[in-house]
């Protein structure tokens, strides 16, 4: 017999406290630490703090403990996190050409200042499964070169110079922030960027390979990707001077596109932008790839493949608001199933009444419909 | 990395002054969808963030704070949210409707009438009523800007060209003081006409999509319809098998796996008092029929 559905608090205690047994698994494994999380499952905690909008390795790394390596709800904790935190400002721009640089490719110029710096990468490795890994093993220290003090600039700004690809101008005035203001449309282009920015990998990926198969094709080249460390300033009012509050890691693609021109501007390329926390390669060339499609409108393009489709691209790219409403669906939706379930049953004792005419029937109300 | 310290009710104090500006606008603009600046909170998106928001920004110490999900205190997002408040603000919870001054809810309206001492905090997955319609955002706005709803009126005369009924049985759209068109969040239509004329101030709050609107109290609220088609609001033939209620939204829960089902009040609290009062089951209770099929 039914009882009065009751004893949702202590199921939901029980089923949290199963929920912390799990996450700690086999006892007789040792536990994870922090330590070892940022350190050897690095790009993990990097995609959590671009995601999850958040600067910071060891809550990252937390986060992803916690989630038992879910990187989704990983991002959704630091967010949660980030959201408490008072907001000072906005710091200055980050001069990307000071980078003390890990990692520096052009696919444009086969040398260039600076030169090619391949750094730490997975591209060149043959995709093997290493045994090897699977014990302890001793990893000597690899070679290193002191770090050039030379300002690697890039390559766009050196196609720049001789007005081969569009200026980009620095602009004035505040920097949008989508967290303390909604979204409007259309979207100004820092706006667009940091939501790309924050946006989820996955859905970028998939939009910008989608440009590349021709749905919004803008002829891209990797100009440059560069991955290295950069000063972080603020403009202190208090002493009238920007202050340097730290360092950060960040992975930067400037994506050089087709041409744009008009009768009293030349042809030039034009630009693509992609900046992400830590070492995200895939997510920064993703990112130029859809800023270079969201441009179509500026750039006087036409407008028809989803990844140039502005309000669709920036509706949909947050994960954790999409996974929050995928998932949602698991909560009870009793009453209005049966509110539909009574019209349901309505509209078939309706159809069993009309009985064998309904063949004939069928036709002109779907006419009518139409 | 420290500890983190939440402020009364988690929201700090610039945000909900945030909030409540947008509620204010709300108030002043019935039925009018205010944007503002959702914050991320600590439950998922699509889980009641709007209706949390809204609460949060709301509620004072002396508040006694009631929640509901499809008409229940003890249903788990219901619960997980009374926790997160109790924990947060530290402020008095109850199951009565009566005794609350705060009613947040997802998917219904209480069936005891509410007073002019009280809020009601409804969590909206989706507060634009055309977005099925017209999926833009920009489109939308202009729509309600001109009051161009014959759109609307288009897709409820089609529902009833095909199937002969309007085939909107929650999330029902009705029109507020004679100018908006509302989403009333997915509540059952039967729950339509308690929005009209409230004493209670009505918020909705949707996280997710940043929006926030209102219903200011004694508020005329009309569920769209044709004149040769009312608006009629649905409950089960039935009554309820625990308290006998014949007025109250029922809830079917199958019994067994012949086709055994029983309809009890969706309305938790509504069933305990009434049950408390002395109300029970007819004795002579049918047991409903098994569905036509």
């Amino acid at each position: 017999m039914y009882v009065a559905v009751k004893g949702g608090e202590r199921a939901i205690e029980n089923a949290h406290a199963l929920l912390a047994d799990v996450r700690r698994g086999d006892r007789a494994v040792p536990e994870l630490s922090l330590a070892q999380i940022d350190n050897q499952l690095a790009l993990g905690v990097d995609r959590v703090m671009c995601e999850g909008s958040l600067y910071d390795r060891e809550l990252a790394a937390l986060a992803i403990k916690q989630a038992r390596g879910d990187m989704i709800e990983a991002i959704f904790l630091l967010r949660a996190y980030r959201t408490t935190l008072p907001r000072f400002g906005a710091s200055e721009p980050v001069e990307t050409a000071d980078m003390d640089i890990r990692r520096r490719i052009s696919a444009t110029f086969k040398d260039l200042p600076g030169g090619q710096v391949l750094g730490p990468t997975f591209d060149y490795t043959h995709r093997l499964l290493d045994h090897a890994l699977a014990q302890a093993s001793e990893v000597p220290p690899a070679a290193t070169a002191p770090a050039s003090d030379a300002t690697f600039r890039s390559v766009t700004d050196l196609l720049a110079d001789s007005g081969l690809i569009e200026a980009e101008d620095a602009q004035d005035g505040e920097v949008g922030d989508l967290t303390r203001q909604p979204l409007s449309f259309p979207a100004g282009r820092d706006l667009r960027l940091q939501n790309l920015a924050r946006g989820d990998e996955g859905f970028l990926l998939a939009l910008g390979y989608s440009t590349q198969r021709g749905f919004g094709r803008n002829h891209p080249f990797a100009g440059e990707i560069r991955y290295g460390e950069v000063e972080v300033e603020f403009f202190a009012e208090e002493v009238g001077f920007a202050v340097p509050l730290g360092t950060i890691f960040l992975t930067e693609c400037q994506m050089v596109n087709q041409f744009a021109g008009s009768g009293t501007q030349a042809p030039r390329f034009t630009r693509g932008y992609g900046l992400a926390f830590g070492q995200s390669e895939r997510k920064a060339m993703a990112m130029a790839l859809v800023d270079r499609a969201l441009r179509a409108r500026e750039l006087g393009e036409e407008i028809g493949a989803p990844a140039q489709d502005e309000e669709f691209v920036l509706s949909h790219s947050d994960n954790v608001q999409a996974t929050g409403f995928v998932e949602h669906l698991k909560l009870p939706h009793y009453v209005d199933f049966q509110a539909e379930l009574g019209l349901l049953r309505q509209l078939r004792a309706e159809f069993a009444e009309r009985g064998d005419d309904t063949e004939s029937s069928d036709t002109p109300l779907q006419d009518a419909a139409e | 990395m420290s500890a983190p310290v939440y402020n009364f009710a988690y929201l700090d104090e610039q945000t909900k002054r945030m909030i409540r500006r947008a509620i204010l606008k709300a108030i002043a603009i019935p039925g009018y969808q205010v944007p503002f600046a959702s914050r991320e909170m600590p439950m998922p998106y699509g889980w009641g963030t709007g209706g949390v928001q809204v609460t949060a920004s709301i509620l004072g110490p002396e508040d006694v704070l009631k929640v509901i999900d499809q008409g229940s205190d003890d249903t788990t997002n219901a619960v997980s949210i009374r926790k997160f408040f109790t924990k947060t603000a530290g402020v008095r919870t109850t199951t009565s409707t009566l005794e609350a001054t705060v009613i947040q809810t997802r998917h219904r309206v209480p069936e005891t009438p509410l007073t002019e001492n009280q809020v009601l905090v409804y969590q909206v997955p989706i507060p634009e009523p055309l977005r099925f319609l017209e999926p833009r955002e920009t489109e939308t706005r202009r729509m309600h800007a001109l009051s161009e709803y014959g759109l609307m009126h288009v897709k409820l005369y089609e529902d009833i060209a095909r199937h002969g009924h309007i085939a909107t049985t929650y999330a029902y759209p009705v029109k507020v003081d004679e100018r908006y068109v509302m989403d009333p969040s997915p509540i059952p239509k039967f729950d339509n006409p308690k929005l009209s004329d409230c004493p209670a101030l009505q918020l909705f709050g949707a996280g997710r999509e940043k929006r926030i609107y209102a219903i200011p109290p004694y508020t005329r609220v009309v569920s769209l319809d044709f004149e040769d088609h009312p608006f009629q609001p649905y409950r089960h033939d039935a009554q309820c098998e625990l308290c006998g209620a014949a007025d109250s939204y029922l809830d079917e829960v199958i019994t067994d796996d012949r086709g055994g089902r029983m309809f009890v009040c969706s309305d938790t609290d509504y069933c305990e008092t009434r049950r408390a009062m002395g109300y029970a089951a007819p004795a002579s209770a049918p047991k409903a029929e098994p569905a036509r099929d």
